[in-house]
């Protein structure tokens, strides 16, 4: 009950901001939805510390029929297991907090802004039926949900054509990961004649040797699930390939940003991978592929990152390379680590992009880092948390990445597949790149002389309080989050936390071999992003002119990192321009001139045809009677030879 | 007589043409009798609406076959009966042809001016033609009334439509009767064979399977021209763009779904072998619509004519539901028509809506639309993404249902079908962005008046059953379950037929191929 509540209560809010929020004015909207936020926040933890201690048995709670053809059927039911319990504990709170903020944050808004915060409880909604889904269809909604809502919201300042644009990409690229989930999902139907998740993960044994025909081999069927599945997830968690959209979701406003990189959204995937691990479990060739995937983008947005001079796409591509991280795990077989990794990150990425917005704020709007510098005087508290969410992505201990980034690589070599072993090397190097551009954010950012002008740098201040105390909520999050969850989520009892939410398959034991993992390979990330910081301090602190230096030096490698590897580009050229000028070329020339040139020439030769008819009618009867003489001699030879 | 115990269908049927007399004898000052016109056309099709409810709430789902049967001989001698009936396939086509018709004549109250007692005398005329289409129970009835709908629909685009109208409503014309004409043999020749115009009879007639693929390629000519397939789809984009915006509505809304409701009436149960053969023609056909219009699509700079392609993409992904022959895909088939009659339809008035201001369907003459008018903002909105498919409106229940069971015949179809799914929110998104988003910036749309009431009215029910549909689909898929199962299994039996004399026929392989295959496709 209080975890239908706890699901429902922002659908409420949202729908109230929603329609009556010009009616009732900003001030009644934002109560609303954030008292809403409050409910789903007080009765998402209390469900959470009820199946965790209370000893509160798993259930299905049933709403409502949705959908039945045949024998297809499809209710409205959450499931409440650990897995969702946690992130619906998750996502309500840092939800929450993310709306409290926005308060500050939208202060200096000229129009109403009801219309913001009830696309930020809707997109809370989605979410939170993505996690709590108990079908696969029913996740699907969630999963749509929080692609409108995203929509939504980074064309929220829908007079920028820039954010427009960042909309309909967003929309657009998820739906291409979509259309692939979707087809996975109709595969699972074919397959288990169910697309409940109980029906599905109970008829598992009998399936596993089950083959489906693909270009023309046959393949293992859960294989072909698995990849369609995590193509779906590419494009909800930004992997390499589908990421293209999330370095421009920052078109939207900043809470935004941090709703879409922490709580909601991007993590969608990784929680699929989770959800349907007692799937992938039979899926090595599916599972290589993802922890492959997954270490490409970490390593991959981890160089992107260490160039870019907006303070929120430094942060995006952050996101982007973590949730490689997450993949890795999940591929390495330790959902139950991608799990810790994804809520660790939660609370320090929304930490970190609250406090970026917070400098934004400060800096009235600027978000070039190249026109910041010397901000540490000036806004102290945005500093400290700023420091608190760096430390815990760079993973230094005891700092909440410290735990999950570490348990992220030892997973993945202690699996010791070549596929994990390359998500390892790949992870360490990022764990590096990481802490590199990390600092580089922070002394561009706090340190060094101020480069903005006078006037700006005059009206720079602390943010209200709406503002600093969910920084300071998430900075404690992001302190402590890693070392008092670590025992439940990963230690020697894990499976009477997950109770069996997570698949595991009978000869899975990365979870207990991650520690027999030599000490240097433990010790790799923490020594790499310790190096990383070192860099950072010489090249930003010491050795300023470094950078510009090396830059110089090796210009076409800087261009291509600078340029995001040319992915835009590329797709630009190979999708987006082609398929304008196909459709021009199938509209003016297959449409206009052969499909209807076909009736249209018919008609012009009927017409023509009945021209020539009409001249024969000339009225002369000398010619009428000269042909009737022709006709007429024509018959008697006919006559005459067929006699 | 039947279940309400009057001849319910026939009163639905006829009722609007009782109308359409009582229209024709006012008399009056022009404005005087446009005022009454209107008012009587509003009146007789509320009516007509409410006694639909009345078979919505009589109708017993639970049944398969025909009700509210009405027989009464006609030429007896031949066969030949006025013979009208519901099942669960048709039924809830006479309910959307009854609700477009009043909200089109709501829509036409101020955007037409001229003729006024003639437009609402053809329109009452059209919905007597299309509520008697989907009851027909007899094919010369059946043909009598799908031909009929062409005539009130060619005066409404030649009349009232646009500058092109002369050419569209020709090219509607001419289109769809070539493939007519040769449904009308097909329909002799069945009639020839089976000696009975009884379509309830002829559901159950075994026709030779040579004499199947020709029947089956006849009515393929008519009903493909209907729905529209590729390639035989251009007339509906030029037949939108100069229709009135009511005459859009009941063209995407209704008349579109006359197609694929000849294929469900006529091609797949009773030519049952013919259907299977031809199954991957259309399949291809389909599929090359979907990618093909979506990309038309998105280049296109007249409102109309976008969501006229668009409306051909949708039909595809029906004409593949029908011919997966299982349940999904049918179902998936069935909604999809029934959400593409109110979302289509809803998306036409849309247009309507800023045509009326500002006499021009130019995507590049709008644009920041959203600071002016933010109820219509939302509207459009809420089409847009249904449209699109998003879950929890009605376009995504067919779509999906459509992609579950094309995936049960192969997987490259429902992928393939599927990328609607990404095209659609291609086109539409930016359609919305050119028109709604952005900054204001023309001067004439500086004092564009959002939606009066008489557009909320409009917009009201559609929005309400857009969601119903999406939430809660059930209550619409109840209705033709039985009716759509039913229709599986004997396709299913039919096809088995077949096989088992191929397999006596000394063909031990075939028997071995189709039925495994059968099976897997059916539930």
């Amino acid at each position: 009950m209080i975890y239908a509540v706890a699901v429902l209560a922002p659908l409420f809010g949202s729908t109230i901001a929603g329609l009556l929020g010009r009616a009732i004015g900003d001030r009644a909207a934002m109560a609303i939805t954030i008292l809403c936020m409050i409910l789903a926040t007080i009765c998402g933890e209390t469900a959470f510390i009820q199946l965790v201690w209370g000893g509160a048995p798993s259930s299905e709670i049933r709403l409502a029929d949705w959908l039945s053809a045949g024998s297809f059927h499809v209710s409205w039911t959450l499931r409440y297991d650990t897995l969702s319990a946690v992130m619906v504990a998750m996502v309500t709170f840092v939800a929450t907090l993310i709306h409290i903020y926005s308060i500050g944050y939208m202060a200096h808004e000229h129009k109403p802004v009801a219309r913001f915060f009830s696309y930020l409880s809707l997109f809370s909604f989605a979410m939170l039926m993505l996690v709590t889904a108990n079908n696969l269809l029913q996740l699907f909604f969630g999963w749509e949900g929080v692609g409108l809502a995203s929509y939504l919201l980074i064309g929220y300042w829908y007079e920028k054509p820039s954010a427009c644009a960042a909309a309909i990409k967003a929309f657009v690229v998820n739906r291409i990961g979509d259309l692939f989930f979707a087809v996975g999902i109709a595969m699972i139907f074919f397959l288990f004649g169910s697309i409940s998740f109980s029906t599905i993960f109970a008829a598992v044994p009998q399936h596993i040797n089950d083959t489906y025909a693909l270009f023309g081999t046959n393949d293992r069927a859960f294989e072909v699930i698995g990849i369609l599945l995590f193509i779906g997830a590419t494009g909800k968690s930004a992997q390499i390939g589908l990421h293209v959209w999330l370095p421009d979701a920052m078109e939207g406003p900043t809470p935004v940003s941090a709703l879409i990189h922490a709580a909601t959204m991007v993590t969608a995937g990784v929680f699929l991978m989770a959800r349907i691990s007692p799937i992938l479990e039979y899926a090595p060739i599916a599972l290589g592929v993802i922890t492959v995937i997954g270490g490409t983008t970490a390593l991959f947005a981890a160089t992107v990152g260490c160039v870019q001079n907006d303070i929120k796409r430094v942060i995006a591509y952050s996101t982007c390379s973590q949730l490689g991280y997450m993949f890795v795990a999940a591929g390495a077989g330790a959902y139950q680590v991608s799990i810790f990794h994804l809520i660790t990150h939660a609370f320090f990425k929304a930490l970190l992009f609250l406090s970026a917005g917070s400098v934004i704020h400060a800096m009235s709007d600027e978000q070039d880092m190249r026109r910041m510098g010397g901000l540490w005087k000036k806004i102290p508290l945005t500093y400290t948390v700023m420091w608190v969410g760096s430390l815990a992505l760079a993973g230094i201990f005891p700092f909440a990445g410290y735990y999950s980034k570490d348990a992220i690589l030892e997973a993945a070599f202690a699996n010791g597949s070549p596929s994990a072993i390359y998500g390892f090397v790949c992870g360490v190097l990022a764990a590096f790149l990481t802490a590199f551009y990390s600092w580089r954010l922070l002394l561009m950012t706090f340190h060094g002389k101020p480069r903005a002008d006078r006037d700006v740098m005059a009206h720079v201040h602390e943010s209200p309080v709406v503002m600093t105390l969910p920084l300071i909520v998430l900075a404690i999050g992001a302190l402590i989050a890693g070392f008092s969850l670590r025992e439940l989520f990963i230690g020697a009892d894990w499976h009477t936390f997950w109770r069996g939410s997570i698949g595991n398959a009978a000869g899975n034991h990365v979870l207990a071999r991650m520690e027999d993992i030599p000490a240097w390979a433990a010790l790799a990330p923490s020594v790499f992003g310790l190096l990383g910081i070192a860099l950072a301090y010489y090249m930003y602190m010491f050795a300023t002119d470094l950078p510009g230096r090396l830059a110089a030096r090796f210009a076409p490698l800087y261009r291509f990192v600078l340029n995001k590897w040319y992915f835009d580009e590329l797709y630009d050229l190979v999708f987006v321009r082609p398929a304008f000028a196909i459709a021009r070329l199938l509209w003016q020339v297959g449409d206009a001139t052969i499909i209807d040139g076909v009736p249209n020439g018919i008609a012009t030769l009927a017409e023509d045809f009945s021209g020539q008819a009409v001249k024969l009618q000339t009225g002369s009867i000398a010619v009428y009677a000269f042909s009737m003489l022709i006709g007429v001699v024509l018959l008697i030879a006919i006559f005459l030879i067929f006699r | 007589m039947n279940q309400a115990g009057f001849p319910l269908l026939s009163l639905i049927t006829w009722l609007p043409l009782l109308g359409g007399a009582v229209i024709l004898s006012l008399r009056g000052d022009e404005d005087v009798i446009a005022a009454n016109a209107r008012w009587a056309a509003l009146w007789t099709s509320l009516i007509v609406f409410a006694l639909s409810l009345l078979l919505w709430s009589e109708f017993d789902s639970s049944e398969a076959g025909f009700q509210f049967v009405e027989n009464v001989p006609w030429l007896p001698e031949f066969g030949v009966g006025y013979r009208m009936g519901v099942d669960g396939i048709s039924v809830l086509f006479v309910l959307l042809s009854t609700l477009l018709t009043p909200i089109c004549i709501l829509a036409s109250w101020e955007a037409v001016r001229k003729n006024v007692r003639e437009y609402m005398l053809v329109f009452l005329v059209l919905e007597t033609m299309m509520v008697g289409t989907f009851c027909a129970l007899d094919f010369v009835v059946f043909y009598m009334f799908f031909e009929g709908v062409l005539i009130p629909m060619y005066l409404i685009i030649g009349i009232w439509g646009g500058p092109r109208r002369v050419y569209s409503a020709f090219k509607f014309f001419l289109y769809t009767l070539a493939g007519s004409v040769l449904m009308l043999l097909a329909l002799l020749a069945m009639w020839h064979s089976a000696g009975t115009a009884d379509i309830s009879v002829l559901l159950h007639t075994q026709f030779p399977t040579n004499m199947q693929y020709w029947l089956f390629l006849a009515f393929l000519a008519s009903f493909a021209v209907k729905v529209p397939m590729w390639p035989v789809h251009t007339w509906l984009p030029d037949a939108h763009v100069e229709a009135p915006t009511a005459g859009s509505v009941i063209l995407a809304g209704v008349l579109l779904k006359m197609g694929a409701y000849g294929f469900l009436r006529f091609s797949v149960p009773m030519l049952p072998q013919a259907s299977a053969y031809f199954a991957p023609l259309i399949y291809a056909l389909s599929v090359v619509a979907v990618i093909y219009t979506s990309l038309v699509a998105l280049a296109q700079t007249d409102m109309k004519k976008l969501i006229a392609y668009s409306s051909v993409a949708h039909m595809a992904v029906v004409t593949i539901g029908i011919f997966t022959f299982n349940i999904q895909g049918i179902d998936g088939a069935l909604f999809q028509m029934l959400s593409h009659g109110i979302v289509s339809g809803a998306l036409f008035l849309c247009v309507g809506v800023i045509y009326d201001r500002m006499h021009t369907r130019e995507i590049a003459r709008y644009g920041g639309l959203a600071e002016r008018m933010p109820a219509y903002a939302v509207t459009f909105m809420l089409f847009t993404l249904a449209s699109i498919g998003l879950p929890g409106t009605a376009g995504f229940v067919g779509e999906v249902l459509v992609l579950f069971g094309s995936f049960k015949v192969n997987f490259w179809l429902s992928l393939l079908g599927g990328s609607g799914m990404i095209l659609g929110a291609c086109y539409m998104l930016y359609l919305y962005r050119r028109v709604i988003f952005g900054r204001l910036t023309r001067a004439d749309l500086q004092s564009i008046l959002d939606l009066s009431p008489r557009e909320i009215a409009l917009f009201a029910p559609l929005v309400l059953l857009t969601l119903w549909m999406g939430v809660y689909p059930s209550s619409f898929t109840h209705f033709f379950e039985n009716s759509v199962s039913a229709m599986v299994v004997q396709h299913r039996a039919a096809i088995e037929g077949t096989s088992r004399a191929a397999a006596r026929a000394s063909f031990p392989l075939a028997s071995r191929m189709v039925v495994p295959v059968a099976q897997n496709v059916v539930h």
